[in-house]
């Protein structure tokens, strides 16, 4: 069956104007179909799609704390592997990289080793933006936020390297791995939907702009996660059963653009043109990642 | 208003009976004889304020779209926030100041 042209996400929600998530929300609800269990973690999602008396969801949907949302999916799916009820049943789990990768981090992993049949979708805005833009472990090197401050004892922002979730994750040995980005929407479409029919522990990340934590014109989300791709800052990739050697590029850009094209409509990055080294040494970094597969290839 | 035990929510979907259209400054409008019914305004509505309708009764860019559905925007829920105007590939969407 395809659901595509059914919402299950219901407008009304108060996320701000160009804000990404519901994007992502929107298409893996679309993918996932009726018989679909939602499990949320705190974050902006939880805030802004259900401001009590009012959900957004047209699915069944728990709300959890930041740090057990993959604990109670996993109780979800025992629950109904004990009465029988498993089959054709999706659980799928929303969390923020604040969710993911600092405070869930340890239920996400308990999760995956105990091989429960579940997707997470990670949409990662690269802070805590529900709270006022705190840096998370997920903040990009260079990065302005209200915690990672830019004046004259720290020009650069956050200082330290992103979490690499998604690596983490793939070294759990689980069956699917992938990253995504809604600017490349068929390729996310069959991402998530080659994810839904694998038995296992699944992890899709999935970048996601937040138009007032990135300082950007809400109209330019989707043109600013598409320079992401497209400048090799956020590869798109998929691993499975934690095979690092055979990871697949599903999106290869033909003549990569300077990163300073991603970072310029970005006001969290404003502070590096101050500094082209430190541009220079993102660059670097980025096409250190990338040489690793382009002489393979 | 009754508050249920566990403060469950019964209703699903009933953000769709608040308005976030009052949201909106700018307001994108549709020109339909330059759109050519590609769906990537739906595709990228956050909202979802975008909806699919059949669409023989409105101007087309090029006869043979004639039995295509197009985008409509629900101005009740839409906020205005130009992701649309910007995707579009025929710039097809203008986008006008809010006036009441």
């Amino acid at each position: 069956m395809n659901y595509e042209n059914q919402e299950f996400f219901a407008p009304g929600h108060r996320a701000c104007a160009g804000c990404a998530a519901p994007i992502i929300v929107k298409w893996v609800l679309k993918i996932a179909g009726p018989n679909t269990i939602i499990v949320n973690a705190t974050g902006c999602l939880e805030v802004f799609s259900t401001p009590y008396p009012h959900s957004s969801w047209r699915l069944p949907w728990i709300h959890v704390a930041f740090e057990n949302a993959s604990a109670v999916a996993s109780g979800i799916d025992a629950a109904l592997k004990a009465q029988g009820k498993r089959e054709g049943t999706n659980i799928i789990i929303f969390g923020g990289d604040g969710g993911t990768s600092d405070i869930g981090l340890q239920s996400l992993s308990g999760m995956a080793e105990r091989g429960h049949d579940i997707l997470y979708v990670m949409y990662d805005n690269e802070a805590y933006m529900n709270t006022g833009i705190q840096r998370s472990s997920s903040t990009p090197f260079g990065a302005w936020t209200t915690t990672s401050q830019v004046g004259p004892y720290n020009i650069i922002g956050k200082n330290e390297f992103k979490k690499p979730i998604a690596e983490i994750m793939a070294a759990h040995k689980i069956p699917y791995v992938a990253t995504v980005n809604p600017a490349f929407l068929p390729d996310m479409k069959m991402k998530i939907e080659k994810a839904l029919k694998i038995k296992g522990p699944k992890f899709i990340h999935a970048i996601s702009s937040c138009t007032t934590g990135w300082r950007h014109d809400p109209s330019k989300t989707v043109e600013i996660m598409r320079l992401a791709t497209e400048t090799g800052i956020f590869p798109l990739w998929e691993i499975e059963n934690g095979d690092f050697l055979k990871m697949k590029l599903t999106y290869v850009p033909k003549q990569r653009k300077p990163v300073e094209e991603y970072f310029k409509p970005q006001g969290r990055f404003r502070h590096l043109f101050q500094n082209p080294e430190k541009i220079k040494e993102i660059q670097k970094m980025v096409d250190e990642w990338w040489a690793k597969f382009e002489n393979k290839n | 208003m009754k508050i249920t035990r566990g403060v469950v929510i019964t209703e699903p979907g009933s953000t769709a009976l608040e308005e976030t259209g009052s949201w909106r400054t700018f307001k994108p409008v549709i020109k339909y004889e330059k759109c050519i019914r590609c769906m990537i305004c739906w595709n990228y509505c956050p909202e979802p304020a975008i909806e699919k309708q059949p669409g023989e009764n409105y101007p087309v860019a090029n006869p043979k779209l004639v039995k295509m559905e197009i985008p409509v925007i629900n101005y009740r829920y839409c906020k205005g926030c130009g992701i649309c105007v910007n995707e579009c590939p025929t710039k097809a969407i203008d986008f006008v100041r809010e006036e009441k």
